[in-house]
C-alpha cells in the first residue's frame, strides 16, 4: 500500500511496562475513510496501542506515520495537531464542568477571559454538523452515559481530528445507543474521517468494520484483515487462538425455598437522585438470577443495598432475616456474599498481603478468629490451600494484593467470598477485564457454587454472560425491572428492549 | 551503545534491608545538612556532636538524664504509631501531654483523694485520672472525625493550644503557689519511685533520676506490639488504614474504630504527661515538655510504626533533646527533626519505585 | 472598646490570614494539600524581618519573605508530585522544616528594630462615614492590596481560561493530561503560589501587623487557622476573606475585652483578675474549630466543595 494512501501507519511497535511487554512488534495501518476494528481480549495491547498514537505513551521502538509524515508525539498536544483524537473508555471529563468547558480545556483560546456565550454558539454550530445533540450549558455529571459520550466526540471534532480512535465505546451504551453511536461513526467517515474501533465485542466488529487487526497477548495475529465474509467465530480464533466455547455447560437443578426476599426496594443514589424504584426480586437456592442492563441503571445501588452498604425504604430478607438498613456486618453474619464491582477500590486492601485479604471476611470466625487474636499461621495456610486450589499467581501468601494482576485479584475475592459457603452471592461484573481463560475460571467456580445450593445474583452488562450462567433473566432499567423470565425461553431481541426501558409484554 | 538511569516501578516485593536504609540514612543526611546550616550559623557542629555522643553513650548519669527524656517520647511514640496506622493524623499529643499532666496534678491539687492515702493508691489514681484526661482530648477530634468528618490534623492542633492555656490558667490562679507561676512542690507520696530512691541500698544508683515512667513505656510497647501484630483489632485497624472501603464492605465499623483509636492514643501520650509531672518535675508548670508531642511523631515515622523500634529510636531524639541543651540556638533540634523528617518521606518513594542502570540500544526483555 | 478600632484592627491583622488562606485555596484547588503554611509564613516572617534589619529596606524583607515561602513549597512540591508521598505526612515535615529554620536563622533578632512596613491612607475613600476610616486609614499597602486581591483571585479561577486549567487539574487531573494541560507543572505552579503568598503574610506580620520577632510566637498558629480557613470557606476567596477579617476583629476584641473596669453595666472579671485572659486567648482556637464543623457539614451536605482530586498524587495512564 501507498504510504500517502495511509491515515496511520505503525511499524513495528514495541512497548513495554514494568515486567510487562505490552506491545511485541505490531504493525497496524488505518486507510482513509474506514473504520478499522481493533480487536483482542483485555490486556492484549489494544489501548497501549493506541494510547502511543494518542501521545499518552513513548514506545521503545518502531515507526509512526501520519498521513505519510513521520511523527514523534511527546505529549498528547502533539498528537492532538496532527489531527489524532481519542474518545477514551472512561471519559475524560471534569463532571462539575459544563460541556463548553469541557470542550476547551486545554485549548490556547480564549485568551485569557472566558467567553462562554460565544463558544456555546460555535459548540451547538458543530453538534449539527455531525448531528451529536448536548446542551453546551450543562454539567457533565447532569448528563446521561450517552451524552456524555457525545461530548467526549465533540472534543476531538473541535479540535479539528480527523483520525479518530474510540476506546470500547459501546461498553456503556444502551442497545438503541449503539446503534445511533454506529449511525453517527459512518456519517463521520461519509465528511472523511478515518475511525479505529477499539473493542473486544466480536458481533460489533462484524456489524460496523470495514477491516480488523487482532492483537493477541501483544502481538499481531491477523493484520488489517478485510471483514469480507469473516464470521464472529473466526474472530474469535485470532483473538484467542483456540477454539472458544461460546457457552458453558449448566446442569439442570432443581431449585429450593426462596433466599433472597426484596419487596418494594427503593433506594438514592449518591447524588441524591432516585436509583431504585419499587424493586421486587426473589432468589432461590441453588438458582442464579442474572440482572441484565446497562450500566448506571442501578446496578450498584442493588448489590449496595442488599449488602448493607446503602440505605434503602422497603423490605430486603435473607432466609425471613431483615437485612436492610443495617450494617454490612448483618449481611456478613447472615452468609451473604459479595463479589464488588470495583476488585481495587472496594474488594481488596492493596498493600496488605495475601493472607490479610483472604480473611477480611471470616476473621471472626473460629479458627481463625479466636476472642481478641488472629491466628495469623492458621491464616496463611487456608490461604496457601486457596491459592493452590483457585491457581493464584503470587509469589507468596505474603505478597501485597495490589501486585496480583487483575484476573488473579479476582480469583482471590471469589476465593475467599466462596470459601465461606455462602446462602447468598451478589456477583457483580465478576468478569470484567479479565482474559477469556479467567473468565472461564469463573464461570465454572459460579456454577459450582450454584451446584452446592447458594442463591446467587449475577449482576453483568455482558448479555453473554447473563445468558450463559442464569437460570431466570431479570432486566433493570432506570432504577425498575422491567420484567422476569426463565432463561430457556429468553430471547435476546426482547431483552434488548426490556434494556431500553420497555416493560416486558408477556403474560 | 549509552548507559543511562532507568525508574521503574517495582513489582516484586521490597527488599528487607530498604526500610531500616532509608530511615538510618535520613538521620545521617539530617546530621550533615543540620551540621552544615549550623556551621553557617556561626555554631560548632562536631563539638554538638559529642555532645551528642555523651548525651547516649557517656556516663550513666548523662544515660540516665537521657533515658527520662526517652520515656515520653517512648509513650507518645506509641501513640502516635497507633492513631498513623490507621491514618488518623494525630497531631494533638502535645495537648493530649498536658491534659493528661492537669488530670494527675487534680489529684493531688484538688484534692480527690485523702492526703494520708498510701503510695500505690496515689499513684495509680494519677495513673487512672493521667489517662482518663488524655483519652479525653484525644476522644474530642476523634468524635469530630467520625461524626462530622472534621478534619483531625486541625482539631487536635487547635486542642493544643486550648489546653496549654487551660492549665496555664490553673498554674497562674487557683494552683498558684505563693504567687508564683507553678503549683506548689508535690508530697514524696505522689512522686514515681527512682533509682535515686535506692541510692542507700545501691551507692551507684546515687542521682539516678530515672524513674518507673520508662517501665510504663516498654509495658506499652509490648501491648500495642501485641495488637498489631497478633490481635482482632490490630488486624481491624491496619484494614482501615489501607482501603477503609474495603473495610467498611467487610463489615467494620469504622466510626467506632476512629473513636477508640483516637482515644487510646490521647490515653498513651496523657500517661507520658502523668509519668513526666510525677516523675520529674513533681508539679503542675507552664514547661513541661519541649515538644515531646511533635517529635514523638518523627519519632513514630522513623521507626516505621513498630513499637519496638520505637524504643532506640527515642533513645536517639532524647540524646538529641539532652545535647541540645547545651547548644544554642533552640530551633536547631527542631530544625533536625524536620530534615529527618522531610527526608524519610522523599526515601520512602526507594521503596516504590527502583533505579536501574540500562544499556540503550540493549534488546529489553 | 471601640467598634471603629476593632473593625479596623480586624481587618489588618485579618488581611495576614487572608493572604495564606487564598494561596493555600490556589494550591488545594489545584490537587495538593500543603500543610506547611505554618512553617512558611514562620520563615517567611523571619525572613522579611532579617532582610529589613540587614538592607534597610523592608520591601526587600517582603520580597525575600515571599522568595522564602516559595522555594520552601517547591520541597512540597517534589515530594507530592514526583515523589507522590503521602501529602500529608510532607506538609508536616515542612512546618518542622520551615519553624526549625526561622527559629535557628532567626536566632538573635527578638528585640531588634529594623525598619518597618508604613501605613497610608486612601483618599477620597477614607471619608466615606463609618466604614472609611476603619477600612481605607492607617493600612498597609499590603492591607489595601488583600481588598483588591480577593475579588481578582474569585475572577482568575472561575473567569479565566488559567483558571478553568486550575480547576480541572484539582478535579479530575486525567482530563486535563489528556488535553495536554501539563498537570505537574500546574501544580508545582500553584504550589509555588501558595507558598509565596504564605511568606508574604508571614512578612505582613513581623515588618507591619505585629512587628517583631518574637521566635515561633510570631505567628502563634495563624498558618494553622488559614487552612481551616480554606475548608470553612469552601475554597471561595470571598468566603476566606470575610472569614480572616472576623477571626481578626476577635483578636482585637479578645485584647479590648481585658482593659475595661467596667463591661456592659457589670465589673469586668478580667480586670479583676487577669488570668481569666487565658479563656479570652482560648477563643479562636475553639472558634477554628467551631467553624470547621460547620465547614464540613455543609461540604457533606452539598455533596461537592472540596477539589475532588485533593491530596490525591497523579499517575499518568491505566494500561489497557
Amino acid at each position: 500500500m501507498n504510504p500517502n494512501d495511509l491515515a496511520v501507519e505503525m511499524k513495528d511497535i514495541v512497548i513495554e511496562f514494568p515486567g510487562v511487554l505490552a506491545n511485541d512488534h505490531v504493525n497496524f495501518t488505518l486507510k482513509k475513510g474506514e473504520i478499522h476494528a481493533l480487536l483482542g481480549e483485555n490486556g492484549a495491547g489494544k489501548s497501549t496501542l493506541m494510547n502511543a498514537l494518542a501521545g499518552l505513551y513513548k514506545p521503545v521502538s518502531g515507526t509512526i506515520r501520519v498521513k505519510g509524515e513521520f511523527v514523534n508525539f511527546n505529549s498528547p498536544r502533539d498528537a492532538i495537531a496532527k489531527g489524532i483524537g481519542m474518545v477514551h473508555q472512561h471519559f475524560m471529563l471534569v463532571p462539575t464542568q459544563t460541556v463548553t468547558e469541557n470542550i476547551l480545556l486545554g485549548l490556547r483560546e480564549p485568551r485569557f477571559v472566558m467567553q462562554l456565550k460565544k463558544y456555546n454558539q460555535e459548540i451547538l454550530a458543530l453538534q449539527d454538523k455531525f448531528g451529536l445533540f448536548v446542551q453546551p450549558e450543562a454539567k457533565i455529571w447532569q448528563l446521561s452515559v450517552g451524552e456524555q459520550q457525545r461530548v467526549e466526540i465533540l472534543k476531538t471534532l473541535y479540535r479539528g481530528a480527523d483520525i479518530l480512535i474510540m476506546d470500547e465505546p459501546t461498553a456503556v451504551l444502551s442497545p438503541r445507543e449503539i446503534e445511533e453511536l454506529m449511525d453517527t461513526m459512518r456519517s463521520m467517515t461519509r465528511q472523511g474521517k478515518s475511525i479505529i474501533f477499539i473493542t473486544h465485542k466480536l458481533g460489533e466488529v462484524v456489524d460496523i468494520a470495514d477491516r480488523v487487526t487482532v492483537l493477541r497477548k501483544g502481538k499481531v495475529t491477523a493484520e488489517g484483515e478485510s471483514m469480507q465474509g469473516v464470521t464472529k467465530k473466526d474472530l474469535a480464533q485470532r483473538m484467542v487462538g483456540r477454539e472458544v466455547v461460546f457457552t458453558i455447560e449448566r446442569t439442570e437443578r432443581e431449585v429450593g425455598e426462596i433466599v433472597l426476599e426484596m419487596k418494594n426496594v427503593s433506594a438514592l443514589n449518591n447524588r441524591g437522585l432516585p436509583a431504585l424504584k419499587k424493586v421486587s426480586l426473589q432468589v432461590r437456592s441453588g438458582e442464579i438470577l442474572g440482572i441484565a442492563g446497562v450500566g448506571g441503571n442501578g446496578q450498584s445501588e442493588l448489590a449496595e443495598v442488599i449488602t448493607g452498604l446503602r440505605d434503602c425504604t422497603g423490605k430486603i430478607t435473607i432466609q425471613n432475616e431483615a437485612i436492610s438498613n443495617k450494617p454490612p456486618i448483618k449481611a456478613i453474619k447472615q452468609g451473604v456474599s459479595h463479589i464488588p464491582e470495583d476488585r481495587t477500590a472496594v474488594g481488596t486492601a492493596p498493600n496488605l498481603s495475601l493472607t490479610d485479604n483472604t480473611i477480611m471476611k471470616g476473621y471472626r470466625e473460629n479458627p481463625i478468629g479466636d476472642g481478641w487474636r488472629i491466628n495469623f499461621q492458621l491464616a496463611d495456610q487456608h490461604t496457601n490451600t486457596l491459592k493452590e486450589k483457585y491457581n493464584i499467581m503470587a509469589p507468596s501468601v505474603r505478597t501485597p494484593a495490589g501486585k496480583l494482576s487483575g484476573g488473579n485479584l479476582q480469583k482471590l475475592i471469589l476465593a475467599r467470598e466462596i470459601n465461606s459457603e455462602p446462602r447468598f452471592m451478589v456477583a457483580m461484573q465478576p468478569t470484567r477485564g479479565l482474559d477469556v481463560g479467567a473468565i472461564e475460571d469463573i464461570w465454572a467456580l459460579l456454577l459450582e457454587q450454584r451446584q452446592k445450593g447458594s442463591a446467587i445474583l449475577l449482576i453483568s452488562e455482558e448479555l453473554d454472560e447473563i445468558f450463559s450462567l442464569s437460570d431466570r433473566i431479570a432486566v433493570i432499567s432506570e432504577g425498575e425491572i422491567m420484567g422476569v423470565v426463565e432463561s430457556e425461553d429468553a430471547d435476546i431481541d426482547e431483552i434488548g428492549m426490556m434494556m431500553t426501558g420497555m416493560q416486558l409484554e408477556r403474560e | 551503545m549509552s548507559i543511562k538511569l532507568r525508574i521503574e516501578q517495582r513489582v516484586e516485593d521490597v527488599p528487607k534491608w530498604l526500610p531500616i536504609a532509608t530511615s538510618v540514612g535520613s538521620v545521617v543526611v539530617a546530621f550533615i545538612l543540620g551540621g552544615i546550616i549550623f556551621k553557617i550559623v556561626g555554631g560548632k557542629p562536631l563539638q554538638a556532636l559529642s555532645f551528642f555522643y555523651q548525651a547516649v553513650f557517656g556516663s550513666w548519669a548523662v544515660f540516665s538524664d537521657t533515658m527520662v527524656k526517652a520515656t515520653p517520647l517512648i509513650l507518645i511514640g506509641i501513640a502516635c504509631a497507633l492513631a498513623f496506622k490507621m491514618r488518623l493524623w494525630n497531631i494533638g499529643a502535645e495537648g493530649q501531654f498536658y491534659a493528661g499532666a492537669f488530670g494527675a496534678s487534680m489529684v493531688v491539687l484538688v484534692p480527690l483523694i485523702p492526703e494520708d492515702s498510701p503510695k500505690v493508691i496515689v499513684i495509680g489514681m494519677m495513673l487512672l485520672m493521667g489517662m482518663l484526661f488524655g483519652g479525653i482530648w484525644g476522644f474530642i477530634p476523634g468524635y469530630l472525625r467520625a461524626k462530622y468528618k472534621v478534619n483531625e490534623i486541625i482539631t487536635t492542633l487547635m486542642l493544643n493550644y486550648i489546653i496549654i492555656n487551660w492549665n496555664n490558667f490553673w498554674i497562674f490562679d487557683q494552683w498558684s503557689d505563693r504567687g508564683f507561676q507553678m503549683t506548689a512542690t508535690f508530697d514524696r507520696v505522689a512522686w514515681l519511685p527512682r533509682l535515686a530512691d535506692y541510692a542507700k541500698e545501691i551507692p551507684a544508683f546515687s542521682g539516678v533520676t530515672l524513674h518507673l515512667g520508662v517501665v510504663f513505656g516498654l509495658v506499652a510497647a509490648v501491648i500495642v506490639w501485641w495488637i498489631f501484630r497478633f490481635s482482632r483489632w490490630g488486624y481491624e485497624i491496619k484494614l482501615i488504614g489501607d482501603n477503609p472501603t474495603a473495610a467498611r464492605y467487610a463489615g467494620i465499623n469504622i466510626s467506632r474504630n476512629i473513636i477508640l483509636v483516637m482515644a487510646f492514643s490521647g490515653a498513651l501520650a496523657g500517661l507520658a504527661g502523668m509519668a513526666e509531672i510525677s516523675g520529674v518535675v513533681h508539679r503542675l508548670q507552664e514547661s513541661i515538655s519541649p515538644g515531646y508531642g511533635f517529635t514523638g511523631i518523627i519519632v513514630a515515622w522513623l521507626a516505621k510504626l513498630n513499637p519496638f523500634a520505637i524504643i532506640p529510636v527515642s533513645v536517639l531524639f532524647a540524646g538529641l533533646i539532652v545535647a541540645g541543651r547545651e547548644l544554642q540556638p533552640a530551633g536547631l533540634s527542631f530544625l533536625l527533626q524536620g530534615i529527618i523528617l522531610f527526608m524519610l518521606i522523599s526515601s520512602d518513594v526507594l521503596l516504590r519505585y527502583k533505579i536501574r542502570l540500562v544499556r540503550t540500544g540493549e534488546e529489553s526483555a | 472598646m471601640n467598634l471603629e478600632i476593632i473593625l479596623h484592627s480586624g481587618i489588618a491583622t485579618g488581611s495576614v490570614l487572608l493572604f495564606a488562606a487564598i494561596g493555600e485555596i490556589f494550591t488545594e484547588r489545584s490537587g495538593i494539600l500543603n500543610l506547611g503554611v505554618e512553617g512558611m509564613m514562620l520563615l517567611g516572617a523571619m525572613a522579611g524581618f532579617g532582610t529589613s534589619l540587614a538592607t534597610n529596606s523592608p520591601w526587600l524583607g517582603v520580597v525575600v519573605a515571599i522568595m522564602a515561602g516559595g522555594i520552601l513549597s517547591l520541597a512540597h512540591g517534589l515530594v507530592s508530585i514526583h515523589f507522590q508521598a503521602d501529602q500529608v505526612v510532607s506538609g508536616l515535615s515542612l512546618t518542622f522544616l520551615g519553624t526549625g529554620l526561622a527559629l535557628v536563622l532567626g536566632e538573635g533578632l527578638t528585640g531588634q528594630t529594623p525598619p518597618l512596613l508604613l501605613d497610608y491612607n486612601i483618599p477620597l475613600l477614607e471619608l466615606i462615614p463609618f466604614v472609611g476610616p476603619a477600612l481605607f486609614q492607617d493600612h498597609g499597602l499590603l492591607v489595601y492590596a488583600g481588598y483588591l486581591i480577593t475579588p481578582l483571585s474569585w475572577l482568575y479561577i472561575h473567569k479565566t481560561r488559567p483558571g478553568l486549567h486550575l480547576r480541572a487539574v484539582g478535579e479530575k487531573p486525567a482530563a486535563a493530561d489528556t488535553l495536554g494541560v501539563s498537570v505537574y507543572g500546574l501544580r508545582y505552579l500553584y504550589t509555588f503560589v501558595g507558598g509565596c503568598l504564605a511568606g508574604l503574610a508571614g512578612a505582613m506580620i513581623s515588618l507591619s501587623i505585629s512587628p517583631g520577632w518574637y521566635s515561633s510566637q510570631t505567628t502563634s498558629g495563624q498558618g494553622w487557622i488559614a487552612i481551616a480557613l480554606v475548608i470553612f470557606a469552601q475554597w471561595n476567596p470571598f468566603r476566606a476573606a470575610l472569614g480572616g477579617y472576623l477571626f481578626g476583629m476577635l483578636r482585637r476584641l479578645i485584647l479590648d475585652l481585658q482593659g475595661p473596669r467596667m463591661l456592659f453595666g457589670i465589673v469586668n472579671p478580667l480586670y479583676v483578675n487577669s488570668n481569666y485572659s487565658f479563656f479570652l486567648i482560648m477563643t479562636p482556637y475553639v472558634l477554628t474549630i467551631i467553624a470547621l464543623i460547620f465547614g464540613s457539614r455543609a461540604i457533606a451536605r452539598k455533596r461537592a466543595g472540596s477539589p475532588s482530586a485533593l491530596g490525591i498524587p497523579y499517575i499518568r495512564g491505566e494500561r489497557g
